[in-house]
């Protein structure tokens, strides 16, 4: 592992214009210049047109619920999938293998068939909507739905990224704290707590920027109702179906430019735990 | 994503006293046990399990009837068809910018890297929009293929560019970290022993990678077939012919022919199985061979 740094400035080896190109290439094919029609199409209106689209009512409203239901499902999986990582690195107990190779499931599973399962779950008279709905609780056909469907698709980024840094964290600091005489909690909340804060703050904003875009899994537990269970990717598609290409696709950049910014805070966010676990 | 395989032998079950200070109370150990068990089972294993229970509902009979069914064939068949020719192309795609990056140095590496990433970071749904504004009927080059008799949205070539797409980093993902960990020095000593470009690679840098490849290829093909957001943008739902595996199971579904849907849908699950073995294998595979490396270089 020790060869990272002993790159020659000029490398003997072959085959770099030619799979260089290649990389660019294709790269530009499918995903630049496509990408690029956004921005393209946006510009095909004034800007009081593109202003009067997003600031519909209704595109704000689906704006909004897709991300507070994805943040509140990464929150969700941001402690839950803290404890499964921990509990996977730390204890040993039966079936933990089986676990570990569960939690990649939804990486694996199509989105089609976690939302269809889901709903026959959640609904009125699945074995969990009705116990719920016992309680007055509404959880197929409601914002908690669709939480739910994005917790199911968020979980494996906060673990998979929590369980390696848990994994590489030295004994010796938590033997000299509790040495010190901290209490186990103590030593959790000061030692460890924050050296793995920095790698739960990227799975939640991966766990978040997928649950925003989610679409397959949603659509069926949502109800989509318009300005209440209607996501924004689900107005996208409407408006394809009305062939009104501008409007989805103003929708679209406004969803890429808000995830951006979003992206852009938690970065930082991270910048600021890193800094101070180092500084410590 | 390999490491944590060794879970088992890296710490031993801290059950003297002395080690007492840096574990929790039995109490705490086993609570925390139980509520990540209780999370698992609530979020993952019931959502699987209703798959089965309602593809079976209707007896084995109509489970069968319902795969048997032309629609369904035809379903597969795309499906195959369209994993067939994404696949292949994005594991090219792959490992010709695994060898560019990891192998030479130039500028703008990360942000080539980052841009690799791009399709992750974008919603199905508009991976499926960007190619009905190039090629939809009121799309810039859309009236010039349809007008030639080879329409791409709502056709095959549609479904396949957004698979494409949405399954274009997977491969390069798995292997730039890897390939650029394992550094030059085999491959320089091979050139150098007179080999050519492609020897080198078939000889040299193929066989320590090869299980990585293959599991970048595994997760490419399991979301290549699985995709659900992006195809349904441009396929049109022509049952018979544009439907995928995924289409065909929401088009059961909103028919109410639910036990035929989870029919459908359990085949899906099944390739989700094979995704997670394989990858399991895999991870064993990369450890065994991480640990023999580890020995020969003498510890």
């Amino acid at each position: 592992m020790a060869s990272t740094a002993t790159k020659s400035k000029r490398s003997v080896l072959p085959g770099f214009g030619l799979t260089m190109g290649f990389t660019v290439l294709y790269l530009s094919l499918i995903v630049l210049f496509p990408l690029a029609g956004i921005v393209l199409k946006s510009a095909e209106q004034s800007f009081a047109e593109l202003w009067a689209t997003i600031s519909d009512p209704r595109v704000v409203a689906s704006i909004r619920i897709s991300f507070t239901t994805a943040f509140c499902a990464a929150l969700v999986n941001a402690v839950f999938g803290l404890v499964v990582a921990w509990v996977l690195v730390r204890y040993t107990f039966p079936g933990k293998r089986l676990i570990d190779g569960l939690v990649d499931l939804p990486f694996a599973l199509p989105t089609a068939v976690a939302g269809i399962s889901l709903t026959a779950l959640y609904s009125p008279n699945g074995w969990l909507g009705s116990f719920f709905g016992q309680f007055g609780i509404k959880t197929a056909y409601s914002p908690i739905g669709i939480t739910i469907a994005l917790t199911f698709i968020g979980l494996p980024f906060v673990v998979r990224t929590v369980q390696p840094v848990l994994q590489d964290l030295e004994k010796d600091v938590e033997e000299a704290a509790a040495s010190l005489g901290a209490s186990r909690f103590r030593t959790f909340r000061s030692v460890i707590f924050p050296a793995v804060l920095p790698s739960l703050l990227t799975g939640f904003a991966l766990a978040l920027a997928r649950g925003i875009g989610e679409y397959g899994s949603v659509v069926f537990i949502s109800g989509n109702m318009p300005m209440k269970t209607e996501i924004a990717p689900l107005l996208i598609r409407t408006k394809l179906e009305q062939y009104d290409y501008v409007g989805a696709t103003t929708i679209a950049l406004a969803m890429l430019v808000l995830s951006f910014l979003l992206l852009l805070v938690i970065n930082g966010l991270q910048w600021r735990a890193n800094r101070r676990t180092i500084s410590d | 994503m390999a490491g944590y395989v060794s879970t088992a032998t890296a710490a031993p079950a801290p059950r003297s006293r002395a080690s007492s200070a840096t574990s929790e109370s039995a109490l705490v150990k086993w609570t925390l046990i139980a509520i990540a068990l209780a999370f698992i089972v609530l979020v993952l294993v019931l959502p699987l399990v209703t798959v089965f229970i309602q593809a079976f509902r209707k007896g084995a009979e109509t489970y069968f009837a319902a795969l048997a069914e032309k629609e369904a064939l035809s379903a597969i068949r795309l499906t195959l068809t369209t994993a067939a020719i994404a696949v292949p192309l994005n594991t090219l795609f792959g490992v010709a910018a695994a060898w560019a990056i990891a192998k030479f140095r130039f500028k703008g590496k990360q942000i080539l890297i980052s841009l690799i990433d791009l399709p992750f970071a974008i919603s199905p749904v508009i991976s499926g929009l960007i190619f009905v504004l190039l090629f939809g009927a009121n799309g810039w080059f859309g009236p010039f293929f349809i007008e030639n008799g080879m329409p791409i949205i709502f056709a095959l070539p549609g479904v396949v560019l957004a698979t494409i797409f949405v399954t274009f980093p997977f491969v390069a993902r798995e292997l730039i970290p890897l390939m650029q960990a394992q550094g030059n020095q085999e491959e320089e000593a091979a050139v150098s022993l007179g080999a050519n470009g492609w020897r080198v690679f078939w000889r040299v840098t193929l066989p320590n990678v090869k299980w990585g490849l293959l599991y970048g290829i595994i997760l490419c093909n399991a979301r290549a077939m699985g995709e659900f957001g992006a195809v349904s943008v441009v396929s049109g739902h022509i049952r018979g012919e544009t439907n995928t595996i995924p289409l065909h199971v929401e088009i059961l579904y909103n028919e109410y022919q639910f036990a035929a849907s989870f029919s459908v849908a359990s085949l899906l699950v099944l390739l989700a199985f094979v995704t997670l073995i394989v990858k399991g294998i895999v991870e064993w595979k990369h450890h065994a061979a991480t640990v023999q490396t580890d020995q020969q270089g003498g510890h």
